[in-house]
């Protein structure tokens, strides 16, 4: 008797539930935008750690870095490569920006996809902006 | 069919645990052999260093055209903001209304009465009553704001030097509130519209921070001298406190100095030869 009321409610039930997997089906996703490489930093090849870690821990290093400068006054870094660099964001040409040009394409790009919004920017000053 | 004895299988487990066991050992020993250097964190080779960092600033080489420069050197290398610049409303629309009271320094001139107070004397040599009194941060020994600051975001560094980690500020200003010489500013607002050129050479300041003189740390580190140093044409010299044959030492060997507010005990490192 009740059996159509039954299957009825499960049929919405199972529709309602999995909704996020029907919304993925019928939209697009977007795909993570990959960070583009500067011709500088293309010709560099080494970066401070290699790419995969430095994707996941550029923000630890970026923390060990700030209180190594600030605290210890110890400014160069000398990665397990055997590159060193000036730990700093943006000053000079041995520093992120430096080699890393285009923050817009760099970091941002990343940044906003995946929805963080560090405030780095605040104080800390993109080069090419100021021209 | 096959049949396994006891000792066939005791054997050919034997070996699996070998093999098991060798590939940690081997891939340890590889990781080894290719002699991942730790990464290093160094000091640049050019660096400038001392015990404790003071200043001595001789007041008879000052005049108001040196000291205005020593100001204009410094705030602009800094970014510090000037709130009678007129805001380029093209780059930053929307913004507030300058309250003209407000202000951010880390260097300034300040009449004797005021950075001495202790010292007015009733017959005060007339050179002093118009002489404009270089006055910036103490780089006290003691300092009564790295003992306030609840995040130590000011701190001491080894060398002497009273500086901020603006990341940490949570901007209490309580060292404002410990700091007798008025050293310290606070950014009330984003100074970014009142920079009139940024450098970018050293980060600005945002919102709800508190900023002061940091000893150019930044050009120390690069084995430059300070900026005000450089601007003072030999009125300011800056060393080492401690070490005896330094410039610094030498000069207050020689000269009769004062130092401000000295009886508060906080060990100010800046003298002023008059």
């Amino acid at each position: 008797m009740n059996k159509k009321y039954i299957i009825t409610g499960l049929v919405v039930f199972v529709i309602v539930v999995l909704s996020p997997f029907w919304f993925n089906l019928v939209t697009k996703t977007q795909a993570a935008p990959e960070p583009e490489l500067s011709a500088k930093a293309k010709e560099a090849k080494k970066c401070v750690l290699d790419k995969y870690e430095m994707r996941a821990n550029h923000m630890s290093l970026l923390d060990e870095w700030r209180d190594s400068v600030v605290r210890d006054a110890d400014r160069m870094y000398t990665a397990a490569n055997g590159h060193s660099f000036t730990m700093s964001l943006s000053t000079g040409e041995n520093s992120c920006l430096g080699c890393h040009e285009d923050k817009a394409k760099f970091c941002d790009s990343c940044h906003d996809y995946a929805s963080v919004d560090p405030y780095c920017w605040e104080c800390h000053t993109n080069p090419k902006e100021i021209e | 069919m096959m049949k396994k004895s006891r000792r066939s299988f005791l054997r050919v487990a034997g070996i699996a645990a070998v093999g098991l066991g060798a590939a940690p050992a081997m891939n340890f020993a590889a990781s080894d052999s290719h002699g991942t250097a730790k990464p290093m964190k160094t000091k640049n080779k050019k660096a400038l260093t001392a015990h404790r960092w003071g200043m001595v600033i001789d007041t008879n080489k000052l005049n108001d055209e040196i000291v205005e420069n020593i100001i204009e050197a410094c705030h602009i290398a800094h970014n510090v903001p000037d709130f009678d610049h007129e805001v380029d409303e093209e780059k930053y629309p929307d913004t507030r209304p300058v309250n003209h009271k407000q202000e951010v320094k880390w260097i300034w001139d300040e009449h004797f009465h005021s950075a001495f107070p202790d010292k007015e004397d009733e017959f005060l040599a007339e050179k002093f009553k118009h002489l404009g009194f270089l006055v910036t941060c103490n780089h006290c020994k003691n300092a009564p704001c790295v003992q306030a600051c609840p995040t130590q975001a000011t701190f001491k560094r080894e060398d002497g030097i009273v500086l901020m980690d603006f990341h940490r500020c949570i901007g209490c200003r309580f060292c404002m509130a410990a700091c007798p010489f008025g050293s310290r500013s606070f950014n009330f607002r984003d100074p970014r519209p009142f920079i009139p050129e940024t450098n970018a050479d050293f980060p600005t300041r945002s919102k709800g921070v508190v900023e002061k003189c940091n000893l150019c740390a930044e050009r120390l580190a690069k084995g430059e001298q300070p900026h005000c140093v450089e601007a003072s044409q030999g009125a300011i010299v800056v060393g080492d406190l401690e070490d005896p044959e330094s410039e610094v030492r030498v000069l207050l060997n020689e000269n009769y100095s004062i130092r401000r507010k000295q009886s508060l005990g906080t060990e100010p490192s800046v003298y002023y030869v008059v």
